[in-house]
């Protein structure tokens, strides 16, 4: 046992902060009341206000607001610019989509491309194990999650980080919309797999069960952020923002980093495999051009945009930053990509924190555990000036 | 307790970068609850040589804490076996709350299934932590906002709960007031009851009152070692301080 006197060692001349943080009963009392009125805007507010057409967009987004979750553990609290996160949502996306070719081609037939494509007498060995929802369900989130960890323990521990991390990220997502292209007899090709009919049953044509999807998806939004805030308030949480400000600290603490990132990153994958798998039944479609380097980066330029390091920040900023691109590219056609690199240098240069630090949804500040707005700024013209 | 107290014993111990001896045939033995400091002009190797013991660089020779060969090993498996080092400049989390600094600075052999879970209250050793570095008043802070010397109290405080039974400090008062000065001294006294204490310092008014035995590097070798007497009174250390030995019966020096 360590026998240390109780008495301080230094007088402490300035008083204690004014402010003491908020306890846990708080914390939970206003998450609850946070999560009930995002549920009530989900699963009310939005199904009586949007058209079908309106809500099966929103369910596109709210998708990519999955992905976003992920990201913004990863990135905002772990410090991996993930941006090849289409590699995850695309493998989630696949292997759904894989299933529910075969279920609607029926029982032992193939899927029509491949017909189409008539190079294959019958189904390719790989193909087989997704008939089984028993088999395809549980891939749309274990096998991203397989290759994050594969990926990561080589990458992590390599202490490969920073750009390189960003870029190693990226070409993995470019390799595979190459492999997916090339291996058109078998995965659609360039124009990947197309013209979903059926979800379990269910057939996609009818408003009806869009709806339910629609559900499906927003409940499991919730569900992820449920997790996201659980694992951000966790003790891994708080280790997880000293790996990403001090990985070297970190390490003569007794931790090893990687395996800290690894979870992070593992996490993230996972999110993104069940965002593709419920973007399929959404949209109808997966294809390459949805997973390869620009959507990698669009996913990532939401969450910047939102404030990274927080908990809705990543998710409101893709759900707008999505939105913006279908209103704005249905109103003035080729601006978008124009006004979403803006968008993109002006958070990073002005904002850093993103939107969240800005309209206060960042409730950390509140906390006391990071300075407002107004101290930062105030710390950064001291700073400058001489 | 007192069979937990453990020395440090170099031996022969070498660093090299592109060529360059950083470290050149380093051996010293630290005693068991010994404040020791290690003192040297710049480029002596002192920091390197901490670097070494700590696996940030790779070396040649032995270093043992206690029983334990150090060398070799990982560094956050040899931070596991009781090493804990400061850097010249802090390095504590300044995003993160003092408390939240101290918890992640005691968790290190935290199972995944306690680390997943939030924490509740503040854990038995962080709390003793926060008195003796007199923080109690700031846990909630963010240890950005802290002043310089609150930084390294918090750090000496991070090593504390990490258990870390050899303190390596890295010149721990740098920038400090002449009180925080004393109170640093005072709180290394206090931690040296049951641990070693290894310290990089260049101030020799603060040495002169808080070391115990004091080793002199130069061009990464020993120079000379004994008590501040002593080695105040050593020639060879004054020729190097001061460009020419004060007593002019002077022994032979190595460039």
């Amino acid at each position: 046992m360590t026998t240390v006197a109780r008495d301080p060692v230094t007088a402490d001349p300035v008083p204690p902060p004014e402010k003491p943080a908020a306890g846990p009963s708080r914390h939970r009392y206003r998450a609850a009341v946070g999560f009930a009125f995002g549920a009530a805007l989900l699963f009310a507010v939005a199904p009586l206000l949007l058209s079908d057409f309106r809500l099966s967009l929103l369910a596109k987004y709210l998708c990519v607001a999955m992905v976003a979750v992920g990201i913004g553990l990863a990135w905002g609290r772990g410090g991996m610019l993930a941006l090849g996160q289409g590699v995850f949502f695309g493998l989630g996306g696949y292997a759904m989509a894989m299933h529910l070719k075969l279920a609607d081609a029926g029982p032992g037939a193939m899927p029509d491309f491949m017909l189409l494509y008539g190079q294959l007498d019958e189904l390719p060995l790989w193909w087989r194990p997704f008939a089984s929802p028993w088999f395809a369900l549980p891939a749309t989130v274990l096998l991203p999650m397989a290759v994050a960890f594969v990926l990561g323990s080589l990458v992590f521990r390599r202490r490969v980080r920073g750009a390189y991390f960003a870029i190693l990220s990226q070409a993995l997502a470019a390799a595979m919309v190459i492999l997916l292209i090339g291996q058109q007899g078998t995965t659609g090709g360039t124009n990947g797999l197309t013209d979903i009919q059926g979800f379990f049953g269910y057939d996609l044509d009818d408003p009806v069960n869009q709806r339910m999807v629609y559900f499906i998806i927003a409940g499991t939004l919730l569900a992820l952020l449920a997790l996201a805030r659980h694992l951000m308030q966790s003790r891994y949480g708080e280790l997880l923002v000293a790996v990403r400000d001090g990985e070297e600290r970190v390490r003569f603490l007794g931790y090893d980093p990687a395996t800290v990132k690894l979870v992070a990153y593992v996490v993230a994958a996972g999110m993104a495999g069940l965002a593709g798998a419920l973007f399929v039944p959404a949209v109808g479609i997966i294809s390459p051009a949805l997973i390869g380097i620009v959507p990698s980066i669009e996913f990532v330029i939401g969450v910047a945009v939102g404030g990274r390091a927080t908990l809705l920040g990543p998710v409101l900023g893709a759900v707008a930053v999505a939105w913006a691109r279908t209103a704005l590219s249905e109103r003035f056609p080729g601006t978008w990509t124009y006004l979403q690199g803006l968008l993109f240098v002006v958070v990073v240069a002005f904002l850093p924190g993103g939107l969240a630090s800005l309209i206060g949804l960042a409730r950390r500040r509140d906390d006391g555990e990071r300075p407002g707005l107004l101290r930062r700024l105030r710390r950064r013209a001291a700073e400058v000036s001489p | 307790m007192t069979e937990q107290l453990h020395g440090l014993y170099v031996r022969d111990l070498r660093v090299s970068f592109d060529g360059f001896t950083a470290v050149d045939g380093v051996s010293l033995d630290v005693a068991p609850g010994d404040i020791r400091f290690l003192i040297g002009p710049n480029g002596a190797g002192k920091t390197t040589l901490v670097d070494a013991v700590t696996g940030l660089v790779r070396a040649t020779g032995s270093v043992r804490f206690g029983d334990r060969e150090l060398l070799g090993r990982p560094v956050h498996r040899i931070s596991r076996l009781g090493v804990g080092r400061t850097f010249q400049t802090s390095t504590v989390f300044e995003e993160l709350s003092v408390l939240q600094n101290l918890d992640i600075a005691a968790g290190a052999r935290r199972s995944w299934a306690t680390l997943l879970r939030r924490r509740h209250g503040v854990p038995d050793e962080v709390a003793e932590a926060l008195e003796v570095i007199g923080l109690a008043g700031r846990a909630d802070q963010l240890a950005g906002t802290l002043a310089h010397g609150q930084k390294q109290w918090l750090e000496i405080g991070m090593l504390l709960v990490q258990d870390a039974r050899l303190l390596l400090l890295d010149e721990p008062v740098a920038g400090m007031s002449h009180e925080e000065r004393d109170a640093t001294g005072a709180l290394l006294e206090k931690v040296s009851r049951d641990r070693t204490v290894v310290v990089i310092e260049h101030d020799m008014d603060f040495l002169r009152r808080f070391a115990r035995t004091v080793t002199v590097l130069h061009a990464g070798k020993v120079l000379s070692e004994g008590t501040v007497a002593q080695v105040q009174a050593d020639p060879r250390v004054q020729e190097v301080y001061l460009g020419h030995p004060v007593d002019a019966a002077a022994t032979p020096l190595e460039a």
